[in-house]
């Protein structure tokens, strides 16, 4: 079978999760950490190789192929209906695998120097590992089903890495909340998926992808309060995946994550997890395009209004790692609005209606270097200082030169800066936006100026402001290398990335396309970008009163923002008010009343009933004649009637 | 000799043999001693051999098999009047007397 | 003629006395009325021309039977006690049942079995083709039950011996 050394990607992690977590504390950390490590680095050389192999030999007539490796039935459901499992490369799930496996390596490598000392070393790997395969199954799923498996064991590992601090209550609590969050949005994708299997028969990718309207017939013509079942089908399916991804409303899971450790928040809900959701729409995307096109711009609605919304929360926030899980927040929202505003899968000279595909996967691979870098970076500084907020920072330029240069760069990349790659990928979102329409690229290009101004008011609050005020004698220093050498790795990627022709790579029909510039657009959207660094500069890079006199000047909007518009208070009142309150006490009423009463109550009868037939068993002779003597009459009796 | 027996009907006999089975049951639920009790169901065993005979004589005439089933219940009723009487010398000697309100205890 | 005569004396000595054998106050006196209706049994046997059943019945039950009741009898009593009868509620439910029942069962021959059977006429049996059927073992011969009533009585025998016998005294106490 062509390239089935694919299936070593798989199950390398799988073993070495395995080995990790079972043996337990009869493993050194440091021969774990080794270990994951070297597995880590195995995966990334075989997923370059994979994708050096892909890209160079499955191209047929301008076109990149899908190819499966394998695949074998799993279970057997209903008539038609299978579940397999297997690997199916095709261009998306290459460069998918580049990217987890090159953060996932990266995370390996700065975990070794960052968590060096912590407790359960041994298991922090083992769930690294184990998050690796999780993800990696998840791209490269040839069947929905596959996928949706995949996608909990991604969403448990994320919860087994968020409470990694198992004794801090805190930690605990948010990782119960990433869970049950992402669970409540897995059940709408669960159910997505079982309509659309209804209707199709089939899980396969292979079938689904280019299904026509013969296969999506009866979906289409059935309806349900007025909307197609194939409709429902699939805005369940972006529901789900809308949990991962922490779109609006289900986002609130995403900040609270940050009380894992820093890389996990790096590996995790930055570069891989939180792109799943964007994975899924992509993968799906020849039938939502082809299909479902509203659902397509209900999707670019949500991306956009989820998109400003983090933004703003952004803006206010103190804490360095709740502003970089704004901006992830806000970023996605970038990608799901270019998967929304395509019109159709072509793209190529004369067709620009896949753009938006082409330039949601681009962005997608350059947030994840700029993000995985400005995670780290912030675990760097968290690391020296001790403290997450930013008035505990300040001037650390002088004392950690290496963080300041890559935090940086990813900081320009981000705010969408050339050269850098967050520029190129931002201006095809921006300008896929335009395309569908001019409100909807004004209102991204609003949203890019206050990135850039976020990003850099963190940076200046870090690096420049105050000087730092040394306690107890201890200076922050650079970090060790393991954790300088992944920034250092990740900041050349940045700078490197943006120039990969990444049109010729991933469109969503396969075909090649050179990327051009828009040049108006280029030019309205970084001058957008200066200008929020420069208002940032201005308010930040000396320490002054005016951002305190801007936030009186904003008022409850400024704290609004920072209490991230209360969205949690309402879930909360939502949750203990109304379920706990309202629904379950009733309900725990009638179970310890009704059913507990019924068995209890059944008891007592049984015990009652014995007492009164006790009398049965006499051990008397003459008694037991008498019941046999009666007995047999009444047969007689019976017999002869 | 051979005696004519369209004299007495068969229902006399069973009448006879009715009556001693009743005085056994009587007998059986009413006496608290057990020979008393062994003494009844004898009263009964008697009464089925009575039957099987009887009828075996008025309605099969050639055949055997009412009589030799009467032997043989015969045989069964002295083997059993043998264990039982053993037992109940043996609660005697426990108890001082036979009487069957001392074996009511099943034992757990 | 005859026949009426003896079959209704012997009627009514087994009628009499089986009643009075359940309802005897010394238990001696139960014993006897109980051999009183074997015999009268045995007669009525002997009076329907079996008389291998009637042998029977004489030496193995009112003879063999009854003596070991009467030795049972003597091992297990005070001699000359009362017996007391069971305590009687204010319905005797017993007698209730066994006049009820015996007036179901009467009315029952009384009306049916005269539909159900004409008389045949049969000769005697001899002891020569009794003997045969006994110790025989074609169909409908009786060597097979004849063996294993003896088994039976074997068991019985051994069974009440071991069942009856005393501890011995005299070897518990040069244990002690």
């Amino acid at each position: 079978m062509i390239m089935d050394y694919t299936i070593f990607i798989l199950i390398l992690p799988l073993l070495s999760f395995l080995a990790i977590g079972l043996s337990g504390t009869a493993l050194k950390p440091r021969n774990a950490g080794a270990g994951g490590t070297v597995v880590a680095g195995l995966v990334t050389l075989l997923s370059y190789y994979t994708a050096f192999d892909y890209f160079t030999t499955q191209n047929v007539n301008g076109v990149w192929q899908s190819v499966t490796p394998c695949n074998f039935t799993w279970l057997n459901v209903g008539e038609k209906l299978h579940i397999d499992l297997g690997i199916m490369l095709d261009q998306v799930s290459v460069m998918m695998l580049v990217v987890i496996s090159t953060v996932s390596l990266m995370v390996h490598i700065y975990s070794l120097g960052y968590m060096k000392g912590e407790r359960g070393f041994g298991r922090y790997y083992a769930f690294l590992s184990l998050f690796t395969f999780s993800m990696i199954g998840l791209v490269v799923a040839t069947n929905i089903f596959q996928m949706y498996i995949f996608w909990e064991l991604v969403g448990v590992s994320s919860y087994l890495l968020i409470g990694f601090y198992y004794s801090k209550p805190s930690a605990v609590a948010a990782a119960k909340k990433a869970f049950i969050v992402t669970r409540f949005a897995d059940m709408f994708f669960l159910i997505g998926i079982l309509v659309l299997s209804y209707y199709t028969q089939t899980f396969d990718f292979g079938v689904l992808i280019p299904g026509d309207a013969s296969l999506f017939g009866p979906a289409l013509g059935t309806t349900f309060m007025g909307v197609s079942a194939m409709s429902w089908a699939m805005a369940l399916i972006f529901i789900g995946g809308a949990g991962k991804s922490a779109m609006f409303p289900l986002h609130i899971w995403l900040p609270d994550a940050m009380e894992g450790p820093t890389p996990v928040s790096a590996l995790i809900h930055a570069a891989t997890m939180v792109v799943a959701g964007v994975y899924l729409v992509a993968r799906l995307f020849p039938v939502y395009v082809g299909f479902t096109p509203e659902v397509l711009h209900g999707i670019a609605y949500v991306g956009a209004f989820t998109a400003m919304f983090a933004a703003v929360i952004a803006i206010a926030q103190t804490d360095i790692k709740r502003v970089l899980a704004f901006s992830t927040i806000s970023q996605i929202g970038f990608m799901m609005v270019a998967l929304g505003v395509s019109t159709g899968m072509g793209l190529s000279e004369h067709e620009h209606g896949g753009l938006g595909y082409m330039a949601s996967m681009f962005h997608l691979f350059t947030h994840a270097m700029f993000k995985a870098l400005l995670f780290l970076g912030a675990g760097s500084v968290i690391h020296a200082v001790h403290s997450n907020e930013m008035k505990d920072m300040g001037g650390l330029r002088r004392y950690m030169p290496v963080t300041h240069i890559t935090f940086l760069i990813a900081c320009l990349s981000i705010a969408g800066i050339p050269p850098f790659s967050g520029f190129m990928s931002k201006d095809e979102v921006i300008t896929a936006a335009y395309g569908f329409s001019t409100g909807m690229g004004v209102w991204m290009t609003v949203i890019a100026g206050l990135t850039a101004f976020y990003m850099f008011r963190l940076y200046y609050s870090i690096f420049w402001r105050k000087e730092y005020k040394v306690r107890d004698g201890r200076r922050p220093h650079e970090s060790p290398r393991s954790m300088t050498i992944p920034l250092l790795f990740l900041a050349l990627l940045t700078v490197a990335g943006g120039f990969i022709p990444f049109g010729k790579f991933v469109t969503a029909d396969g075909t090649q396309y050179i990327i051009r510039l828009n040049v108006t657009v280029a030019a309205i959207s970084v001058s957008v970008a200066l200008t929020g660094i420069g208002v940032a500069a201005y308010l930040y890079r000396r320490d002054n009163a005016y951002p305190a006199h801007l936030a009186k000047g904003f008022g409850k909007l400024y704290r609004a923002a920072s209490n991230r518009f209360y969205i949690d208070e309402l879930y909360l009142f939502i949750t203990k008010k109304i379920i706990f309150n309202g629904i379950s006490r009733s309900f725990a009423w009638f179970d310890r009343h009704v059913i507990d009463g019924a068995v209890n109550g059944l008891g007592r009868a049984t015990l009652r009933t014995s007492q009164a037939i006790r009398g049965l068993q006499s051990g008397s002779v003459q008694w037991y004649a008498w019941v046999f003597l009666l007995a047999t009459l009444l047969i007689t009796l019976l017999a002869i009637w | 000799m051979n005696t004519s027996l369209e004299a007495v009907p068969l229902q006399a006999f069973l009448i006879v043999s009715l009556i001693m089975f009743f005085a056994g049951i009587y007998g059986f639920f009413t006496r608290k001693n057990m020979i008393m009790m062994l003494i009844s169901i004898e009263l009964i065993l008697n009464s089925v051999d009575m039957n099987f005979a009887v009828f075996n004589r008025y309605l099969y005439p050639g055949e055997m098999e009412g009589l030799f089933f009467a032997l043989f219940a015969i045989a069964v009723s002295a083997c059993e009047t043998a264990v039982a009487i053993a037992i109940v010398i043996n609660v005697y000697r426990r108890f001082g007397n036979a009487e069957v309100n001392n074996i009511e205890q099943m034992k757990e | 003629m005859a026949e009426q005569i003896i079959f209704y004396l012997l009627a009514a000595v087994i009628a009499l006395f089986s009643v009075l054998a359940v309802t005897a106050k010394r238990i001696i006196r139960s014993a006897i009325y109980l051999l009183l209706v074997l015999l009268a049994t045995a007669g009525l046997f002997l009076m329907i021309n079996y008389h291998f059943l009637f042998t029977v019945q004489v030496s193995v039950y009112a003879g063999g039977i009854m003596i070991m009741f009467i030795m049972a009898i003597f091992l297990t009593h005070r001699p000359g006690e009362d017996m007391k009868r069971k305590a009687v509620g204010k319905i005797n439910y017993p007698a209730l049942l066994s006049i009820a029942g015996a007036a179901f069962c009467g009315c029952i021959i009384v009306n049916n079995v005269s539909r159900a059977y004409n008389y045949l006429k049969g000769g005697e049996i001899g002891m020569r083709d009794l003997g045969h059927a006994m110790l025989g073992i074609e169909k409908y011969q009786y060597l097979l039950p004849f063996e294993a009533i003896s088994v039976l009585l074997l068991a019985c025998v051994v069974g009440a011996i071991m069942i009856a016998r005393k501890e011995k005294e005299k070897e518990k106490e040069k244990e002690k």
